[in-house]
């Protein structure tokens, strides 16, 4: 549980009237039902759908557990849940690496800081599926990057991985990290900003050399902001549907579909009610896994 | 020499960050005989706003013929209520949550931070089901309820965490002078919120612009947001593939939300903290 805070409740102030009194309980009574009903409510539903045999419209024939049972006897779920590992792993290990490095280099007193800012912050501005359709054009094998690269003479050059099964979610990944990896270097670079600076003078003085400063002093105080980047990252990858729908469809076949994808076709599109919700649980479930432990560790800390 | 090496890592990883917009482009003012020869690169023989305005008014979004037009106004007239709203609500329970504290409230916050986070497909069967059963689905207006629902846990999160560094003592003070809740929220503390307003709007805006996914579950062709359109317009397999009108199509898409991230950088980078919890 979060610590919460030592509770200071205002005594009441005289000439209030009943209103006043309530009022803050009033005003976030709508949101309150908005919680109750649209988040835990709704998915306590989602629950028990999963728990029958609905298809193309909810019936309340309690089934128990088979459609978890077919969930994960369902090939294209194996494959679609693998992937969420794969893309997850590549995704937030180059976004960080990328981020990390970027805010280092800006970190550098380097000059127009604001200018490379927006250029690496741009992407997240962008939508999804604007971002799948620019790299669907440019990972066009016919007429993109390969066709291009050959023309300047390199005929061997093959660069096809929305047709190739084993490699179509890679192609995920560098559309992903095109985005992504500005927000990795935004918070990064704050962090570092707020380290103090006599920190850094002092191992000044003792000699160290700037990369040592880094790697052994500044990296492993941004310990916070790593556990943030790596959680919110995380969250993004299950969150990722737009991506995989217009850059790659889950093709070929359904090499490159994730458990967002599937949980659409089956729900809306195929009449899986239940299969869907299923799918759905469990996406709740690997969700609840990474941010429980976030929420508690980041409400507990000091202030 | 090291600085030197600095500035072209940056300029390099520059290069990388900007190509993909740059080949959109320049994509878009090439005709498709050009295009064809393969050359993403190269600059447009003939620059050419053909494919700009067959993107707007002509390309093929379905069955229905009149361009993004359409489709944009609809994302506008879902965003416009759908940020105002929750980016106000969101004030208001920030607000009630930090100055009006009373029993249960931090209870209340932790409850409403999963619905930050949530990945929504845990509620997309049960929101349809809603929807259809008030006659919403497929309006704009179900979408409207859908961002406004949706979007009260992260601008509350915003509100909330803003107003901790208020002083108390402000609104006590309002209080003991006889303002009530809504008169010492409307004359202290609204005038003092207008950077965090400018923040969740703009996170609210440029999240409801882009959304894909409640725009393709609960739409229906004729309250398609510009995301379900494009998407239509550039990944329809019939008839020969016009990648220009396709990469005009996504430049019109993305312009409302780089606009607003060139104009107000600043306030887009804080919003993007919101997800960095603090208790």
């Amino acid at each position: 549980m979060p610590r919460f805070r030592s509770a200071f409740l205002p005594s009441p102030i005289k000439g209030e009237g009943f209103f006043d009194r309530y009022a803050a309980r009033l005003a976030l009574a709508p949101t309150a039902v908005v919680a109750a009903v649209f988040l835990y409510g709704f998915a306590g539903w989602t629950g028990w759908i999963s728990l029958t045999n609905s298809t193309l419209l909810p019936r309340n024939d309690f089934a128990g557990l088979a459609q978890y049972a077919k969930l994960w006897s369902n090939p294209r779920w194996l494959v679609a849940y693998g992937n969420l590992f794969i893309y997850g792993v590549c995704f937030i290990g180059f976004c960080v690496a990328i981020g990390l490095s970027l805010a280092i280099l800006l970190d550098r007193r380097v000059r127009g800081e604001g200018l490379w800012r927006a250029i690496y912050l741009y992407p997240l501005a962008i939508s999804f599926v604007v971002t799948g359709t620019a790299w669907r054009w440019i990972m066009d094998p016919t007429m993109g990057l390969q066709a291009a690269v050959q023309g300047w003479g390199w005929s061997g050059f093959s660069f096809d991985w929305l047709n190739d099964p084993n490699r179509a979610i890679y192609a995920l990944v560098i559309a992903g990290v095109w985005q992504s990896s500005g927000f990795v270097m935004a918070v990064f670079l704050a962090a570092l900003r707020g380290i103090d600076d006599e920190i850094v003078k002092a191992a000044r003085i003792d000699g160290a050399p700037t990369w040592k400063i880094y790697a052994f002093i500044l990296v492993p105080m941004l310990r916070p902001a790593f556990l943030t980047v790596i959680v919110l990252l995380a969250v993004a990858v299950l969150r990722n549907f737009d991506l995989v729908v217009v850059l790659t469809g889950g093709g070929p076949g359904y090499a490159s579909d994730l458990p967002s994808r599937f949980m659409y076709d089956m729900g809306f599109r195929r009449d899986q009610l239940a299969l869907g919700a299923a799918s759905a649980v469990i996406m709740f479930a690997t969700f609840l896994a990474i941010i429980l432990p976030y929420l508690a560790s980041e409400l507990r800390r000091p202030r | 020499m090291r600085r030197l090496l600095l500035y072209a890592l940056l300029a390099g990883t520059a290069l990388l960050f900007l190509a993909p917009l740059y080949v959109m482009l320049v994509t878009s003012l090439k005709p498709l005989a050009q295009i064809r020869a393969g050359a993403i690169f190269a600059l447009p023989d003939a620059p050419s706003l053909a494919a700009w305005a067959k993107a707007w008014s002509g390309a093929c979004v379905g069955a229905s013929c009149g361009g993004l037009e359409p489709y944009y106004a609809n994302s506008a007239l879902i965003a416009a209520p759908s940020v105002a709203l929750s980016v106000l609500i969101g004030a208001v329970n920030g607000y009630a949550l930090t100055k009006w504290r009373f029993r249960g409230a931090e209870l209340f916050f932790a409850a409403l931070l999963l619905g930050v986070f949530v990945p929504f497909q845990t509620i997309l069967i049960p929101m349809a089901r809603t929807l259809a059963a008030l006659g919403l689905f497929g309006s704009l207006w179900g979408l409207i309820l859908v961002h406004i629902v949706y979007g009260l846990p992260v601008t509350t999160l915003l509100f909330r965490n803003f107003y901790l560094g208020v002083p108390d003592d402000i609104v006590r003070a309002a209080r003991l002078d006889g303002a009530g809740f809504f008169a010492a929220f409307r004359y202290v503390i609204l005038p003092l919120s207008l950077p965090m307003l400018a923040v969740a709007a703009i996170l609210q805006f440029t999240g409801i612009w882009n959304d894909f996914l409640f725009g393709v579950v609960f739409s229906s062709p004729g309250s398609a947001p510009v995301t379900v359109a494009l998407n239509n317009i550039a990944g329809s397999n019939f008839g020969a593939k016009e990648y220009n009108v396709d990469m005009a199509a996504a430049l019109l898409t993305a312009l409302p939300t780089l606009f607003v991230y060139v104009l107000s950088g600043r306030y887009f980078v804080r919003g993007l903290g919101a997800g960095a919890v603090r208790g």
